[in-house]
């Protein structure tokens, strides 16, 4: 299994605990991965704001980087997966657009034909390394530890650009998971919801609204966790959740929010540290506390 | 084949006036639609049940409710789709609006924000004998937003409208969108100017329920984002949000990638005191953690390829 990396900014930038996470998770499944380095930042929906096409031909160009290095793009971002899906979706649709889209990447010698799979980690780890194999790496159970599971609105909306009908189980992907490491899904009404994220700058009250609601909502249905595909969703929740919950519920901030790859690398008994679980705004000392006392090892005596 | 269906029950006229869920099943033909289940149950176990519908073919839009948690039109929605193996289904009223009884919610909300919108033409000019005419091609891309059939399914699933209910949300500001884009219209700078204010175009979420939910491909939120940059072209520059964007294509050109503390400050603005003070907490609490973006962002690899290509397509664009 070969990917061309494609990490985002926030996983360079604001959340480097997630980078150091994934590519851990990646090493001990044997997942080899080459970053694009020469790709660009998708836009976030944000430059599409201003200039779709702009944000198709840098798509399109990332699309065409890892064509010619004849590797599937891998995401650990739930918006750079959208994002990226949606260029890739208008190309494929439309001829012509890809023609016109491809005169715009000549000069640097590239010219996309269409054939990349763009997959998230999450989806990876469902579809290409399978349930069994990855469940074979953990060494730690998360047994009686209750996580609630955020996915992001770009890795489940618009669906028709994400292959949900081929791949119906990317729409529970991040449920499964989380029964995968043995912890149990705390289901609450905004797991398919906006974070906030998008509105912070714009409208933070009604962003800090949604901080609010999301994780009062989990932790009052009994989750020790949140944990997301997503690291602009994990700045919201994360970050603001202290300002958030103050102003909205009059209470302090005790969801910890992890990334995807850090609820993996407990599974498989790394030490939170690594993980860079210390790095968070919201503490994840009771969350760490709760995974130890499963002894290590402890899937394996079982078997 | 066999529909099971629970339905969310709420009568204002019980003593308790609380909501339950009440399950049903019942036998229907394999091309049957939720809404003809919801009828077969109404005509032959609870005539209580109250619902809205009327023309069964998707063109009026009465039936919207939600289906698992999202709403669509029931009528449109084959049974079979949902539940291929005669799974249960869950079924409850629209979201956002307050309910009437059962499956009926009182629209007026919805209603009231598309007449704020001013939902009619405004021409300019000297009347024309006969009507005001358009080349098709001027009207052809409205087609789109023209078949909205205000069933409110967008409304009712909007995350921005579930924490702040004056925002105009998806329907009105599609509606507002079929008179900004209608060549025909003389007041598109006042529309504008108007809309780019709280709370409307800037407050959207960019979360896609409405167009994944719309049963008519009216596409909402990308009406809302061709606003967003009409609003920008035609001079209205004194937005959180334009400063936020401008920055986001800004640091694509300069790095290839985002510079995260820039955006923040910049969508804040340079020179708003009080906003820049209410970041500084955060952004310390980042530093302490390790968190805080590094000062020099990373650049992409050949990241003068890319500035090149923003650099052309914002040439066109002029």
């Amino acid at each position: 299994m070969k990917y061309a990396f494609y990490p985002g900014c926030v996983a360079r930038g604001g959340a480097p605990e997630l980078y150091d996470s994934a590519v851990a998770v990646m090493d001990r499944l044997g997942i080899e991965h080459v970053e694009l380095t020469k790709a660009s930042c998708n836009g976030a929906g944000v430059l599409q704001e201003k200039n779709r096409k702009l944000g198709d031909i840098l798509n399109v160009r990332t699309l065409a980087l890892a064509e010619q290095m004849g590797l599937p793009i891998m995401t650990i971002c739930s918006t750079c997966q959208g994002v990226i899906s949606q260029a890739n979706h208008r190309v494929l649709r439309d001829p012509a657009y890809l023609e016109e889209v491809n005169t715009y990447l000549a000069e640097e010698g590239l010219e996309y034909k269409g054939t990349t799979v763009v997959k998230h980690l999450l989806w990876i780890l469902i579809e290409d390394i399978g349930l069994e194999k990855l469940k074979s790496t953990f060494t730690r159970e998360l047994t009686g530890v209750n996580i609630a599971p955020f996915y992001g609105c770009y890795i489940v909306r618009p669906s028709d650009a994400l292959g949900f009908g081929e791949n119906p189980e990317r729409q529970t992907s991040l449920d499964e998971m989380i029964k995968a490491v043995g912890a149990s899904v705390t289901d609450f009404p905004g797991k398919t919801k906006c974070c906030g994220f998008p509105i912070l700058m714009i409208n933070q009250k009604n962003s800090m609204k949604m901080v609010s609601q999301h994780t009062g909502d989990a932790k009052d249905r009994g989750a020790d966790a949140m944990v997301t595909p997503c690291p602009l969703c994990h700045l919201n929740l994360d970050g603001y959740q202290p300002k958030a919950r103050k102003n909205n519920r009059g209470d302090k901030a005790d969801l910890p929010i992890i990334h995807l790859p850090q609820m993996l690398g407990l599974a498989m008994g790394m030490d939170h540290k690594s993980l860079g679980l210390q790095r968070h705004i919201v503490s994840t000392t009771s969350l760490v506390r709760k995974t130890e006392t499963v002894p290590a090892g402890g899937s394996a005596e079982s078997d | 084949m066999q529909a099971n269906i629970k339905v969310r029950r709420f009568n204002p006229e019980t003593p308790s006036k609380e909501a339950h869920y009440q399950e049903f099943s019942v036998d229907v033909h394999e091309s049957s639609s939720v809404l003809d289940a919801l009828i077969k149950v109404r005509e032959e176990v609870d005539g209580t049940l109250a619902l809205r519908c009327s023309c069964r073919a998707s063109i009026c839009g009465s039936c919207s409710m939600r289906v698992n948690g999202q709403a669509t039109l029931v009528c449109k929605t084959r049974l079979e789709e949902v539940a291929p193996n005669g799974e249960q289904i869950t079924i409850d009223p629209m979201g956002n609006m307050p309910v009437i009884k059962d499956l009926v919610v009182d629209m007026k909300l919805h209603w009231d924000k598309v007449r704020a919108v001013d939902p009619y033409l405004r021409p300019g000019g000297p009347e024309p004998d006969g009507e005001y005419i358009a080349p098709n091609e001027a009207m052809e891309h409205l087609v789109g937003v023209m078949n909205c059939i205000m069933c409110g399914a967008c409304v009712s699933d909007c995350t921005a409208l579930e924490v702040d209910e004056n925002f105009t949300g998806p329907a009105a500001l599609a509606k507002a969108y079929r008179f900004v884009a209608d060549p025909r219209d003389d007041t598109t700078h006042e529309r504008l100017g108007k809309l780019n204010e709280y709370p409307h175009i800037w407050d959207c979420t960019r979360c896609y329920y409405c167009v994944e939910v719309c049963p008519k491909d009216v596409a909402p939120m990308d009406r809302i984002m061709k606003m967003r940059d009409m609003a920008i072209e035609d001079g209205y520059t004194n937005t959180p949000g334009y400063r936020h964007t401008e920055s986001f294509v800004s640091s694509v050109r300069k790095h290839g990638r985002l510079d995260e503390s820039r955006l923040a400050v910049d969508s804040v603005g340079w020179t708003n005191l009080p906003g820049l003070l209410d970041l500084a907490p955060v952004g310390l609490k980042a530093l302490r953690k390790g968190k805080l973006p590094p000062i020099i962002p990373h650049k992409a690899e050949d990241h003068k390829q890319i500035r090149k290509i923003v650099d052309k397509l914002e040439d066109e664009a002029k």
